[in-house]
C-alpha cells in the first residue's frame, strides 16, 4: 500500500473535521453554555454560505471577497440569531426539549425561504485564487482549501477561548453559566449575557457556512446535514468543554474519512453514527465532563 | 389538573371506531378511504410517540426507525409475494446473477414476516433503550441520538440500492398474504385491518394510562429523582414505554405499505420522524385522542397541501411547531380546559403541566 493512501483520509479527515469543528463551535457555546438545543443552527450555517454569495456578488474579486464574507457572514448569522433569541428562545428556557422543536419549525422555514430566494440547484461560491494550490506531503497532494479549513477553525477556537477566558463579558458568560442565581445578583446582567452568547454562537455557524461554502455546495438543503454530526460533536466532546468538542471534531472527522475510504461514503456516516452512539454509551457525559453533585 | 372519567374516554374510543370502522367506509369515496387509512398508520404510529414524549417525556425523534422495520419487513414479504419464485424486479435490474441477499430469505414465510414486524421494533428498541436508560441518557441527547439513527437507517437505505431498493424503495406490490390488492374488497379490508388496529392501540395506551404504570410514567416524567428515591427504577419504567411505542410505529410502518403500494427512505427519515411528532404537538402530546387526531390532522395536509402547494405547506408545518409549542404546550387538546379556567377564573392563568414537569427537572 503507498503511504499517500494512509496519510490521504487522515489529512481529509482532519479538514472535515475542522468544519464539523467551526459548526459544532457554535453549539457548544449555545448548548453547553445555556442549555438551548438550536437545531436552527445548521439554517444559520446556511445563511453564512449565502452570505459569502452575496458578498461575492458585489466584491467580484474572490480573492479579497472570501476574507470580507467572513465577517459579514458572522454578523448576518449572529443577527438572525439574535432575532431568534429575543423573539422566541427567551420565552422558553424553562422547556429545554420544548426549545428543540421550535427551532426545528424555525429551521424548515428558513430552509424554505432559501429555496424560494436562491435558485433551487444551489449558488456557486467562488474559490479564491490563493486556495486552489496543493500541498505536497509525503508524495500526496493535499488542496489549501483544506488547510485553510483548519487553520480557520483553529483561529475561531483561539479568539473563542481567549475571549471567554481574557475578556469581562467572557468572565460574565462563564459566572452566568457556573451560577445563574448568583451572578444576577452579583449585577450581571443575565438576559444581556444571554444574548450576547446566541449571538455568538449563531455567527460562529455563519462563518462554519463560510468555509462549508467553500468545500461543498451552498444550497437550502446544507445546514441540515450538520446539525446532527455537529450536535454529536458537542455531545461526545462533553458540556460546554471547548478541547473535548475539538478531540470529537477531529476524531469523528478521521474516522468519517477511513470508513469512507474503506467502505462507501453513506456506509462511513453509518458507522460513524454507530460509533459516536456507542462512545456515548460508554461515557454519557462526554470526554470531559464538568463535575457537579447533581443527580443526573 | 381534573381527569376525565374512564368511562368517558372509552365511549370517546367507541365513537371514534364507528365513525372509523362503520360510517367511514360508507360515505367516503375509494380515494379518501385509502388517504383516511394512511392517515390511520401515522395516528397509530402517533399513539405511540404520545406515550413516549407526552406521557413519558422521551421526545422520540427518531420513530421512523421503527416505522421502517415494520414497513419494510411488510415491504419485502409483499414484494417477495409478487416476484413469486424469480428474484424481485429492481434486483434484477442491478446484477440479473446475484442470488437474492440472505435477509430477504426468510420474509418469504408470511408468519416469519408477521413476527418480525412485532419482534423487530422490540427487540431493538428493547436493547437501545436499555442502554440509554441505564445509563441516563435522557432530554436532547436522548432525542437527538433516536434522530440519528432515523438519518443514519435512511442513508443506509439509500446507499443500498441492490438489497433494499435504494431512494426508489419497494413498490408495485399485487398481493397481500394471497389477496390480489387491486381489488376495492380487499382494499376496504385493508383500510378496516389498520382502522381497527388504531382502535386497539388508543384501547392499549388507554388502559395504560389508567393503570399503576401510566401513574409511574407520569410521575417519572414530572419528577425522575423523586420517582428513583421511592424505590422505583426509572429506567425500566421509561423502557417499557418506548417499547411499546416503538412497536406501534412498527405497527403503523407495517399498515402503511400495502395501503400506500410504496416505502422509500423518505417516508422514514429526519423529516418523517419530525413530521410524525408534528401531528403529536398539534393534537396534544399528553391526551388521549390528541396524537392520533393530531397526526390525521397533519396527515391530510401533508398529502393534500403538501403536494398542490409545497411551499405553502412547509411555512405553515414551521408555524405549527412555533405557534403550539410556544403558545398551547399541550395541543388543542388542553384547549376546552383552558376555555374552561379562564370562564372561571378571568385573571388567572392554568400553569401548562408540561412547563412545571420540565421546571422540575432542571432543578434536578
Amino acid at each position: 500500500m503507498h503511504v499517500d493512501a494512509l496519510i490521504a483520509p487522515l489529512l481529509n479527515g482532519s479538514a472535515q473535521g475542522a468544519l464539523l469543528l467551526l459548526a459544532a463551535l457554535g453549539l457548544s457555546l449555545t448548548f453547553g453554555q445555556m442549555g438551548v438545543i438550536n437545531m436552527a443552527h445548521g439554517e444559520f450555517l446556511m445563511i453564512g454560505a449565502f452570505a459569502a454569495y452575496l458578498v461575492q456578488q458585489v466584491i467580484v474579486a474572490s480573492g479579497l471577497s472570501i476574507p470580507v464574507a467572513l465577517p459579514v457572514a458572522f454578523g448576518v448569522a449572529g443577527l438572525f440569531g439574535l432575532l431568534l433569541e429575543v423573539t422566541i428562545i427567551q420565552r422558553m428556557y424553562r422547556r429545554p426539549l420544548d426549545t428543540l422543536l421550535v427551532t426545528v419549525g424555525v429551521g424548515l422555514i428558513l430552509q424554505q425561504a432559501a429555496l424560494q430566494i436562491f435558485p433551487s440547484q444551489g449558488v456557486p461560491v467562488e474559490k479564491p485564487a490563493w486556495l486552489d494550490g496543493q500541498l505536497n506531503i509525503l508524495g500526496y497532494e493535499w488542496p489549501l482549501r483544506q488547510l485553510f479549513t483548519i487553520l480557520l477553525a483553529a483561529v475561531c477556537v483561539a479568539a473563542l477561548s481567549a475571549w471567554l477566558k481574557h475578556t469581562s463579558f467572557g468572565r460574565r458568560i462563564r459566572a452566568t453559566v457556573q451560577n445563574r442565581d448568583l451572578a444576577e445578583t452579583s449585577g450581571i446582567s443575565t438576559r444581556t449575557v444571554d444574548r450576547l452568547t446566541f449571538f455568538t454562537g449563531s455567527g460562529l455557524a455563519g462563518v462554519a457556512g463560510v468555509a462549508a461554502s467553500l468545500i461543498g455546495g451552498t444550497n437550502s438543503q446544507m445546514g441540515a446535514q450538520y446539525i446532527i454530526p455537529a450536535f454529536l460533536v458537542v455531545a461526545a466532546g462533553g458540556i460546554g468543554q471547548l478541547k473535548g468538542t475539538i478531540i470529537a471534531a477531529w476524531a469523528v472527522g478521521v474516522a468519517l474519512s477511513y470508513f469512507a475510504y474503506w467502505t462507501t461514503g453513506s456506509l462511513a456516516q453509518v458507522l460513524a453514527f454507530i460509533l459516536v452512539i456507542v462512545f456515548l454509551q460508554l461515557r454519557p457525559q462526554g470526554l470531559f465532563t464538568v463535575r457537579t453533585r447533581s443527580l443526573a | 389538573m381534573t381527569k376525565p372519567k374512564p368511562w368517558l374516554s372509552l365511549s370517546g374510543i367507541g365513537v371514534f371506531a364507528v365513525l372509523l370502522l362503520a360510517v367511514a367506509p360508507l360515505v367516503l369515496t375509494d380515494h379518501w378511504l385509502n388517504n383516511l387509512g394512511k392517515y390511520c398508520c401515522w395516528a397509530i404510529a402517533a399513539v405511540g410517540i404520545g406515550l413516549a414524549w407526552g406521557r413519558g417525556g422521551m421526545l422520540v425523534m427518531g420513530q421512523g426507525v421503527f416505522f421502517a422495520l415494520g414497513a419494510y419487513a411488510m415491504a419485502m414479504h409483499l414484494t417477495l409475494e409478487t416476484a413469486g419464485d424469480r428474484i424481485p424486479g429492481f434486483m434484477v435490474l442491478y446484477d440479473p446473477l446475484a442470488p437474492l441477499p440472505m435477509f430477504w430469505e426468510p420474509f418469504r414465510s408470511a408468519g416469519f414476516t408477521l413476527l418480525a414486524i412485532v419482534l423487530l421494533p422490540v427487540l431493538l428498541a428493547g436493547l437501545l433503550g436499555y442502554a440509554l436508560f441505564k445509563r441516563r441518557v435522557k432530554g436532547a441527547y436522548f432525542a437527538i441520538l433516536t434522530q440519528a439513527l432515523a438519518v443514519a437507517l435512511a442513508t443506509l437505505i439509500s446507499s443500498t440500492i441492490r438489497e433494499t431498493g435504494g431512494d426508489t424503495g419497494l413498490s408495485d406490490f399485487k398481493y397481500f398474504f394471497g389477496f390480489v390488492l387491486n381489488d376495492p374488497a380487499n382494499k376496504l379490508m385493508v383500510y378496516l385491518i389498520a382502522a381497527a388496529l388504531l382502535i386497539v392501540c388508543l384501547l392499549a395506551v388507554w388502559q395504560l394510562y389508567r393503570s399503576r404504570f401510566g401513574e409511574l410514567l407520569v410521575a417519572t416524567r414530572d419528577a425522575e429523582e423523586r420517582v428513583r428515591f421511592l424505590g422505583y427504577d426509572p429506567a425500566n419504567v421509561k423502557l417499557v414505554a418506548f417499547v411499546v411505542s416503538a412497536l406501534m410505529a412498527s405497527i403503523g410502518g407495517a399498515m402503511f405499505v400495502p395501503i400506500v403500494g410504496i416505502i422509500t427512505p423518505a417516508e422514514i427519515g429526519a423529516a418523517a420522524s419530525v413530521l410524525m411528532i408534528a401531528g403529536v404537538a398539534l393534537g396534544g402530546r399528553a391526551s388521549l385522542f390528541g396524537p392520533a387526531l393530531g397526526a390525521m390532522a397533519v396527515g391530510w395536509g401533508q398529502s393534500s397541501l403538501g403536494s398542490t402547494w409545497p411551499e405553502g405547506w412547509t411555512y405553515i408545518l414551521g408555524l405549527l411547531f412555533i405557534v403550539v409549542i410556544l403558545f398551547l404546550p399541550n395541543g388543542l387538546s388542553s384547549l376546552p380546559a383552558r376555555f374552561a379556567a379562564a370562564r372561571r377564573r378571568p385573571a388567572e392563568q392554568p400553569a401548562p403541566a408540561i412547563a412545571v414537569a420540565e421546571l422540575e427537572e432542571v432543578r434536578s
